[in-house]
């Protein structure tokens, strides 16, 4: 196996083995995860001085199970990150097709939508947004599904207007198909490849961006254990318990590194761009 | 007349799989016109880049003889290499489209080429491009040199290529089929120039083509390329006259060449197309499409000599008829 | 080359125009400012003089025209917290911002091109492919997350580096490797592809056949042909820089335009949140049009026809 085939197995390794930790958190978690114990505030993980067999990745600055919280916190990734994409992607996909496949006008403006899009500040936008409506998981997806679909919007547009002039498409024309027959069963399957590895990076991303959001304390409102949260609220203590910051961070890294590898994988195994 | 460039048995591989050259030998006079004959595919270029030292990243050179002007050339390193390009030894190409930078004007890529190898001034590199410019048929050269190639017609190109060619008056230029992408009209004011510049400049020249055409204008001598091998080698006249390998005949009988083929005579045909051949081959590479081929050629090919300087690799007698077809 | 410049231009108005109705409608819409201002303990008496004094009475197109009149002239409002011109917040806010971003990208740039050009270099070697999966790797760290890693390596443990504030200038270092961190591996996978695309053509081909020097082929030849998607780059991700400085200057205490926004949010400060929005969009679609406009410079062909 070459480094890339290594890269893209350990990916999805990854990615299936978050995601199945996501779905049975409750089964899986030693302790509650919002349960406090004043009495054991920042326990370091088993394996270090001064850890205890109980708690294998230590205790929070509210004496809450890390692991625990770290499992939970899992589905709260995955979720994002799901969602996000779903939303983003209705959003995108749908402008990307009506720009690609009407041309002329129609493409002028949702080429000027995308522009508008890429010149408002994502992070600050979101921040904004969620401040304002109030911060619930639900208002996160949606801000995050509302800000992302660029990319599949450039990317559908791109591959449309290729596949549309190909011979196929022209048959189908001939043969009086519909143009909703046309664009979702003539064009849309022929595209789905490159929108798969779209799909994988909006999914990296959004994770990423709810972690900073949740970072700056406008994400994901406590006590939910979101990692960007946990990094955020752990941080005042980071200087003398480094782990607590070390622990969500690397979780962060290794799932968004599995779902690019992952996405790697599937761009040189479909045959898709991802740059767009 | 002396030996400009002689190459003995060269041999190029871009993988284990397969050789894109297989033991080409060619001679190249001062003051010549040699043309390298073949259809698409059997290795004409490659072996000229190969020559040049240019060629792609992974391709493998071996020769038994390389020498330019009496120094073997085969063993310089990639630096010297590029000490003898663009001064004693030109090139251009096909595609004269795409082989000038966009991003710089015609007149800083052509003084670039001097200053590298002459150094001087660039005022006076210009003047020299200027002159050049002038002299293979460009008006104006004065506004041409602060163009970009965009602004240029194919066949502007070709001659900005041409004239960047004599910067450091080469003793040999390489021309790789330098008339192929342009339209006929162009394609023969361009073939006129070089001719007349090779009886000016004393220059070598050695052209690569597929068009006998452009041969039976242009060449002293001749060689045939075939999958990868010189298949037959003579002067231009003897060629013609008396085309002794059956590729070699297939070819002529393909192109009505003014003068050389008979008023209403039948065209040809070859049956099939250039195959691959894989490493460790024996025999004859063009057995498969000849309707001469016997046993013996699936493992030796002879060398024979037809009279002094017409040499073919082929079983077959010098005087060989073809025999009627049933 | 006239007429591409006025359509460009046209498209940055018509854009900057819509962000202002953007920025201005999300804090309009998605609730009652006066509430949001007034705070948890207020009354309704509060409320109803904190709408009066604001000027939030008025129908919200009256608003809206207002405050795109004033925008047009300068006039960013006034914020309620600093009870300060916000043009003036921002323009005091601006010098650690740019320095951050400008550092941010000189960092990349100096890494992302020469690392680009080494691996088109050695296409497909071992080199290469390390890079390239190096930048996969680099791509999935949260910056906030190096941030503090940073600071609590170089800041804290090695003692080298400041861990926040700009008194000096090393205190723009830590945060500068951040933001360039995010940069480079797009940097790196375009200068890399551009160069790949550019060593593979014909006119590198006629380079090599002149006798050109390697560093003249790989430097002036390929990579002026292959500096054009670079530039265009470097232009968006600095406006992507300056956006998301807002991360950047929470996690090391930097007082710049990013803290400003975000400080103002959480304080409910909305024309100051409106301001930012509209500033950073400005800047990201002036930038867009500069790097426009050098490709049309770097590139011939756009320039003279």
């Amino acid at each position: 196996m070459s480094i890339r085939q290594i890269a893209g197995t350990l990916g999805a390794i990854i990615v299936f083995g978050v995601a199945l930790m996501a779905i049975f958190a409750p089964l899986l978690v030693p302790h509650d995860p919002f349960a406090q114990d004043l009495n054991l505030r920042l326990v370091p993980p088993s394996f270090m001085d001064g850890g205890q067999p109980d708690h294998f990745l230590g205790t929070d600055q509210l004496g809450r199970d890390y692991f625990s919280r770290l499992i939970y916190g899992a589905r709260i990734s995955m979720l994002i990150g799901v969602a996000t994409v779903i939303t983003s992607g209705l959003i995108g996909i749908t402008l990307g097709m009506l720009g690609g496949f009407l041309g002329g006008r129609a493409d002028m403006v949702v080429m000027f939508i995308i522009t508008c899009r890429l010149s408002i500040p994502l992070i600050l936008v979101a921040l904004a947004v969620v401040s304002l409506v109030g911060s619930s998981l639900t208002v996160v997806v949606l801000t995050l599904g509302l800000l992302l679909w660029e990319r599949f919007a450039v990317v559908t547009r791109t591959t449309v207007m290729q596949v549309r002039t190909l011979d196929y498409v022209s048959a189908a024309w001939a043969a009086g198909c519909s143009r909703t027959h046309i664009l979702l069963r003539e064009i849309l399957p022929n595209i789905v490849h490159h929108l798969v590895v779209v799909a994988t990076l909006e999914m990296a991303i959004a994770i990423l961006l709810e972690a900073a959001l949740s970072f700056l304390g406008l994400g994901v409102p406590p006590p939910l254990p979101s990692w960007g949260l946990m990094i955020s609220e752990a941080k005042d203590y980071m200087f003398f318990s480094p782990w607590v910051i070390m622990v969500p961070g690397i979780s962060l890294f290794i799932l968004v590194l599995g779902i690019n590898f992952l996405g790697d994988a599937l761009r040189d195994f479909l045959g898709a761009t991802r740059d767009a | 007349m002396s030996t400009l460039l002689d190459v003995q048995d060269l041999r190029v591989r871009f993988n284990t799989a397969a050789e894109a050259v297989r033991g080409v030998s060619v001679r190249v006079e001062t003051g010549e016109t040699h043309c390298l004959v073949g259809e698409s595919g059997c290795g004409k270029s490659v072996s000229a880049l190969a020559v040049m030292g240019l060629l792609a990243k992974g391709g493998i050179r071996t020769a038994d003889r390389l020498e330019f002007a009496g120094q073997d050339i085969s063993r310089l390193s990639e630096r010297q290499m590029s000490r003898l390009r663009g001064d004693k030894i030109a090139m251009i190409f096909q595609e004269p489209m795409t082989s000038l930078n966009p991003a710089y004007t015609v007149g800083s890529q052509m003084a670039e080429v001097r200053m590298r190898h002459r150094g001087g001034s660039k005022r006076e590199a210009l003047d020299r491009a200027a002159a050049l410019l002038g002299r293979v048929g460009i008006t104006a050269p004065g506004m041409r040199l602060a163009q970009y190639p965009h602004q240029l017609s194919g066949g502007l190109r070709q001659r900005v290529m041409i004239a960047m060619a004599l910067m450091c008056d080469p003793e040999l230029l390489i021309a790789d089929e330098p008339t192929t992408a342009l339209d006929v009209t162009v394609q023969a004011q361009i073939l006129r120039l070089l001719m007349e510049l090779q009886r000016e400049l004393g220059l070598a020249i050695l052209l690569i083509t597929h068009d006998l055409g452009i041969v039976a204008r242009m060449a002293h001598r001749v060689s045939v390329m075939y999958a990868g091998k010189v298949v037959e080698s003579a002067t231009a006249d003897s060629l013609f006259a008396a085309p002794t390998h059956p590729y070699t005949r297939g070819l002529l009988d393909c192109v009505p060449i003014p003068g050389k083929v008979a008023r209403g005579a039948p065209l040809g045909s070859i049956p099939g197309t250039v195959p691959r051949i894989p490493l460790g081959f024996q025999g004859c590479g063009f057995r498969d499409r000849c309707a001469h081929a016997d046993a013996s050629c699936a493992t030796i090919v002879p060398q024979q000599t037809r009279q002094p300087g017409h040499a073919y690799a082929c079983r077959l007698p010098a005087g060989w008829v073809a025999e009627p077809v049933a | 080359m006239l007429v591409f410049f006025g359509r460009r231009l046209l498209v940055a108005l018509l854009v900057t125009l819509t962000v202002l109705t953007v920025s201005f409608a999300l804090t309009r819409l998605s609730g009652d400012l006066a509430i949001a201002i007034a705070g948890p303990q207020a009354t309704e008496q509060d409320i109803i003089i904190i709408r009066k004094a604001y000027g939030l009475d008025r129908p919200v197109v009256v608003q809206f025209v207002d405050w795109v009149v004033s925008a047009a002239s300068g006039d960013l409002g006034r914020s309620y917290i600093y009870h300060e011109p916000v043009a003036r917040l921002i323009k005091d806010r601006l010098p650690v911002t740019l320095t951050l971003g400008l550092t941010g990208l000189l960092i990349a740039m100096a890494t992302a091109i020469p690392i680009g050009i080494l691996a088109a270099m050695r296409e497909g070697t071992l080199f290469d492919r390390g890079i390239m999966m190096i930048a996969v790797i680099g791509q999935a760290m949260p910056s906030f997350w190096l941030g503090l890693l940073l600071i609590i390596t170089f800041g804290l443990k090695l003692g080298w580096l400041p861990i926040s504030g700009v008194d000096e200038w090393d205190g723009y270092v830590l945060p500068g490797i951040v933001l360039a961190f995010a940069a480079i591996p797009a940097m790196m996978r375009l200068t890399r592809s551009g160069m790949v695309d550019a060593l593979a053509s014909d006119y590198i081909r006629t380079a090599r056949a002149k006798g050109l020097s390697r560093a003249s082929i790989v430097l002036k030849h390929a990579l002026r042909n292959a500096a054009m998607p670079v530039v265009a780059v470097a232009a968006v991700q600095l406006g992507f820089m300056l956006s998301g400085s807002v991360v950047i200057e929470s996690v090391f205490a930097l007082h710049g335009v990013g803290y400003l926004g975000w400080e103002s949010i959480s304080k409910n400060d909305f024309p100051v949140v409106q301001a930012v929005v509209l500033f950073l969009a400005v800047v990201y679609i002036f930038l867009t049009l500069m790097a426009d406009l050098l490709n049309a410079f770097l590139d011939p062909r756009l320039r003279t026809s």
